[in-house]
């Protein structure tokens, strides 16, 4: 039998985070979950992945520190033995127009989305380089792609994840290590289910699909980019919007 | 000698083969690429917990060899 790959992946706690790791772990994949979040939080997806048979262990990590996210990466190598898949999700959101912005919440947010996806690849590529292999797929926005009032921060940081992926594709398509990135619609999650009925058909107009995406969409978006079947595909963005941005 | 072993050990794990080096051994016959290169200096200066600096212009491994002692010697 084919040894199991190995997936690092952020924000991996619950959400889409949490659907990505089910849905890799569906494949026979062994997961590393990082998140800010307590263990505790984070039982259910632990849970479920013990369920899928793979092997899956916890570690909380803030993404935006430096010196914790090469600590998790050295941690996780040591226990998984490898590094084959890193999937950037980890990502907060503090809205206010630019006008009203604070400081702090543009800083944090870059913190967060950007730099933690800086420090996840600075950290995995020496590991990655070694092997000859790596699959990284970060999460973007179709925010990023087509800026969205209230949100300067967010859409840098997902404009920001863009330039990144294709740079890391340039950097290391020598070592057969892919990166691209998924930018996602409006996807169904707590947020948008507190939406009125009015407040929704405002947004179907804008999909040309006309619904709203689920968290499985992406799931299986990643599941692409990271299996054979993508290994000829770096330095993508892969919208998976209902054709929102076109 | 000491770190000729250890260096020989990294340089054959960054090439994915069992390398052959000596004092004599040029880089230009180890065809190391640019990616190598950065993270060979990278291992060394983990290993040795010391810093090589950006723009080395060796052409020997036995040069590599007296930069390394001499960084370590000065730490």
């Amino acid at each position: 039998m084919a040894e199991n790959r190995v997936a690092l992946i952020t924000g991996a706690g619950r959400g889409i985070g949490a659907k990505i790791a089910l849905t890799l772990a569906s494949e026979n994949i062994d997961i590393a979950v990082v998140d800010y979040g307590e263990e505790s939080a984070a039982a259910e997806t632990m849970s479920a992945l013990a369920a899928a048979g793979v092997k899956a262990k916890y570690y909380r990590c803030d993404v935006s520190d430096f010196t914790a996210t090469k600590a998790v990466v050295d941690a996780v190598v040591k226990e998984f033995g490898k590094i084959d898949i890193l999937v950037n999700n980890a990502g907060i959101t503090a809205d206010n127009l630019i006008l009203r912005m604070e400081e702090a919440d543009w800083d944090r947010v870059l913190n967060i989305n950007l730099k933690g996806c800086f420090n996840m690849i600075k950290h995995v590529t020496p590991y990655m380089m070694r092997k000859r292999y790596g699959r990284i797929v970060s999460i973007s926005s179709v925010v990023g792609l087509m800026g969205n009032a209230g949100q300067a921060n967010y859409a840098a940081s997902k404009a920001g994840i863009v330039g990144l992926t294709k740079t890391v594709a340039k950097e290391f398509g020598a070592r057969n290590i892919t990166a691209n990135a998924v930018a996602p619609g409006f996807i169904k999650t707590a947020m948008t289910d507190a939406l009125t009925e009015e407040q929704k058909k405002e947004m179907y107009k804008l999909i040309p699909l006309g619904c709203l995406g689920e968290t499985d969409d992406i799931a299986n978006a990643v599941k692409f980019l990271t299996s054979d079947a993508a290994r000829y595909i770096t330095g993508v963005v892969l919208k998976v919007d209902g054709g929102m941005y076109i | 000698m000491e770190t000729l072993e250890k260096l020989k050990e990294i340089l054959s794990e960054c090439k994915g083969e069992d390398l052959d080096i000596t004092p004599e051994t040029t880089f230009d016959e180890l065809d190391f690429d640019s990616l190598d290169k950065v993270d060979i200096v990278m291992q060394i200066e983990e290993a040795y917990d010391i810093s090589l600096g950006d723009n080395m212009q060796l052409s020997t491994v036995g040069e590599l060899v007296a930069k390394i002692d001499e960084a370590v010697a000065n730490k």
